[in-house]
């Protein structure tokens, strides 16, 4: 046992008002699911950051264990369309799906022409496709070993579910947005989001998590991702949260044969944030891209938390992540490449990069190999570093003043991951919120 | 353009005057003493061994925050040089043309030199050219120097051969359009055709209203670029000055040549 039980009665409470008003006429696997979830729950708590517990070694999340963190039974919040679409890139020609405390809001969401994917909320697929959303729903993100996602499939009856037939490419991006309201007391929700896509399909899947208000709450998110044989996915997480929220997020993808993975995981939230990501390349010939990139200021804490398991020959994972780490932020980066025995000719690489921009940045950045495979190609990398003052004087030699030369540096740091991003309105996005966010830096690069 | 020979002086118009300079990085003195001027049009070019201190000299005029001035002084257009910061003096129009350029990943040249230029103009009381002049502007320069244009979209210097590298300082020099060009070992390390374009470039640049300062080891970029006057550091200080001919003398008989002059004699400089 890696993880103590915490003080969580309010969670076991909050859950039987919840079971008490879910709708009738589910699917009997659904209810017996929460009900395993809900005792796994009580049994592991929430994660203690302490040595041996090396998943959260650099994460203390007793102040999410402690902060009594309601379910909020009622009806959402009134949300308006502006206030979602603000802080978000929005575009009403994309299958917009939005979520208010996680459930689906129809009033909210904006439907693209119909493309042949299946675009719904989980509550609907429940009912009108049972059998395929039982065959995928939590069969990846395992609740065994982990308190949140136990929670987040104890308290799991909306969400979102895309389902991609076999060789369906979506030309026009899905994008669902899982909206936080805050409430005067500090409120939980379990964003739930299943993505299937069938053989030889190809689509892009966006994810946003904003918050409303200013008040603490806790964001508690799990995404299964599973491709079939040659499905492409390009796939983006933008956490966005307020910036006294907690985020943790659970993103576990499986893989079939020549299927390609592409991740870009954008944080910029929270003053708690977690993001695991677990791939599992479970078919010969797959391949994973995962880019990264964390920009976090004042006393925020940034958790990734990154698990690339090669089980299967002839698969190729690239990893790559940057941190801009100011005031008296912290960053964590944890990368395992697993390579399984008869994984041969594994092509992995994996590189953690950190720019900090004040002394009192701190991150702890631990990139791992654990290999069990002859004739595999693995690497991996970790810095952190300053500007360096070369590259300032060059610059300044050429007439721009330290703010100037420190800005471009800084914005050229954070553009070898946003450079990644294929969809150019969404990369443009990426691009004025690192702007923005470096621009509210308080320290920067003195010389 | 009139061109000013050799013993032309043109004292009316000293464009860098340096006296008695010093300087230091850490606790080691490399530059002990060093007297120059350069008036406006000259080309000079600074010879010596390697620790003479050439690459200190050149650093420390564009404001090398590294090396500390110990004693002397430098003088840029009249006015002290060495309470500017590095960028002020770029816009004041002194130029270095790095040994070694740096690599900034991330950030592209296009838009690298687009924002010094707007500064430079800017300090010149010019408009900022738009994109489209700015563009046509770097095309031209880009085919002088035939670089790949393609390598403008690059990040700055990342990837560059070490030629590349060498033509991207002169590329610069000439969008730029400073004063005083101050090329440090421009040419080591260069083919014979990369030498020929840079040595093209800097006597494209080459003016009555310009002046150079080439700091090298080889003659061999004098063969292209004819100096006005030729100079020979050692230890920190300028021990003999003449024409081309003192840069042949030197390629003939070695630094050891004047090593042992200057010791033995003193007086004969």
């Amino acid at each position: 046992m890696t993880q103590a039980v915490a003080a969580h009665d309010t969670y076991l409470s909050d859950f039987r008002t919840f079971e008490a008003a879910l709708p009738p006429g589910e699917p009997a696997w659904l209810p017996e699911l929460r009900e395993r979830a809900i005792s796994r729950f009580a049994e592991l708590g929430f994660p203690t950051a302490r040595r041996g517990n090396e998943p959260w070694k650099y994460t203390n999340v007793a102040p999410i264990a402690e902060g009594g963190f309601a379910y909020s039974a009622g009806p959402p919040p009134a949300v308006t369309p502006d206030e979602v679409r603000s802080g978000i890139v929005w575009d009403d020609g994309w299958h917009n799906v939005v979520f208010v405390n996680g459930r689906y809001s129809p009033a909210l969401s904006s439907a693209a022409p119909a493309s042949g994917a299946r675009i719904a909320s989980l509550a609907e697929a429940v009912r009108a496709d049972a059998p395929l959303v039982q065959r995928h729903l939590a069969r990846y993100a395992d609740f065994g070993d982990s308190g949140f996602t136990a929670l987040n499939t104890a308290f799991l009856s909306d969400g979102a579910f895309v389902h991609l037939p076999e060789g369906i490419e979506l030309r026009t991006p899905v994008h669902l947005v899982f909206v936080s309201t805050s409430d005067v007391r500090p409120t939980v929700s379990h964003p739930r989001a299943l993505i299937v896509a069938g053989a030889n399909s190809a689509a892009t899947v966006i994810e946003s998590y904003i918050g409303l208000g200013a008040a603490r709450y806790l964001t508690n998110a799990v995404t299964e991702i599973a491709l079939e044989d040659g499905a492409q996915l390009d796939h983006y997480k933008l956490m966005l949260e307020s910036g006294d929220a907690f985020h943790v997020a659970s993103t576990r993808v499986e893989q079939a044969r020549d299927s390609t993975y592409s991740s870009l995981s954008y944080s910029m939230g929270a003053l708690i944030g977690r993001n695991d990501l677990r791939v599992v390349l479970d078919g010969p010939g797959g391949s994973s891209r995962l880019n990264g990139l964390y920009v976090t200021a004042g006393r925020q804490h940034l958790d990734n938390y990154i698990n690339i398991d090669h089980a299967k020959p002839h698969c190729t994972s690239r990893l790559y992540y940057k941190g801009i780490l100011d005031g008296e932020s912290r960053a964590v980066f944890g990368g395992t490449v697993l390579v399984r025995p008869g994984a041969v000719k594994t092509d992995a690489y994996q590189e953690d990069k950190n720019l900090l921009l004040s002394e009192k940045a701190e991150v702890d950045s631990k990139p791992s190999l654990e290999i069990y495979a002859d004739d595999v190609k693995c690497g991996h990398g970790a810095t952190a570093g300053t500007v360096t003052e070369d590259a300032i004087f060059y610059m300044r030699s050429r007439g721009l003043d330290l703010e100037q030369a420190s800005a471009l540096l800084i914005q050229g740091f954070a553009s070898e991951i946003t450079d990644r991003v294929r969809n150019a309105p969404l990369r443009a996005h990426l691009e004025r919120l690192t702007l923005a966010a470096l621009r509210g830096f308080k320290h920067g690069f003195t010389s | 353009m009139a061109k000013v020979s050799p013993g032309g002086k043109n004292h009316s118009r000293p464009l860098l005057e340096v006296r008695d300079l010093h300087a230091a990085a850490g606790e080691a003195e490399i530059l002990r003493g060093l007297d120059l001027t350069v008036n406006l049009g000259e080309v000079h070019a600074i010879m010596g061994p390697n620790g003479s201190g050439k690459s200190t000299f050149t650093n420390v005029l564009a404001g090398r925050p590294e090396y500390r001035v110990t004693k002397g002084e430098v003088r840029y257009e009249g006015k002290d040089l060495l309470g500017l910061l590095p960028e002020d003096r770029a816009l004041a129009g002194i130029f270095l043309a790095f040994q070694y350029p740096v690599e900034l990943p991330g950030v592209r040249s296009r838009e690298f030199l687009k924002t010094a230029l707007d500064a430079v103009r800017e300090h010149r009381g010019q408009p900022k050219l738009s994109v489209r002049e700015f563009n046509k502007l770097v095309e031209e320069r880009v085919r002088e120097v035939e670089m790949d244009v393609d390598l403008m979209k690059r990040s700055v210097n990342e990837g560059f051969s070490g030629g590349e590298k060498k033509r991207n300082e002169i590329l610069q020099m000439s969008v730029l359009d400073p004063k005083l060009a101050l090329l440090d070992e421009t040419d080591s390390g260069l083919d014979i055709d990369a030498l020929r374009i840079v040595a093209e470039g800097v006597n494209r640049f080459r003016a009555p209203d310009k002046a150079i300062v080439i700091v090298t080891h080889y003659q061999r970029i004098l063969n292209y670029i004819t100096p006005d006057y030729v100079h020979v550091l050692l230890d920190g200080r300028i021990v003999r000055s003449g024409g081309r001919e003192l840069a042949l003398a030197l390629e003939a008989k070695g630094y050891e040549w004047i090593k042992e002059a200057v010791e033995s004699g003193r007086t004969s400089v």
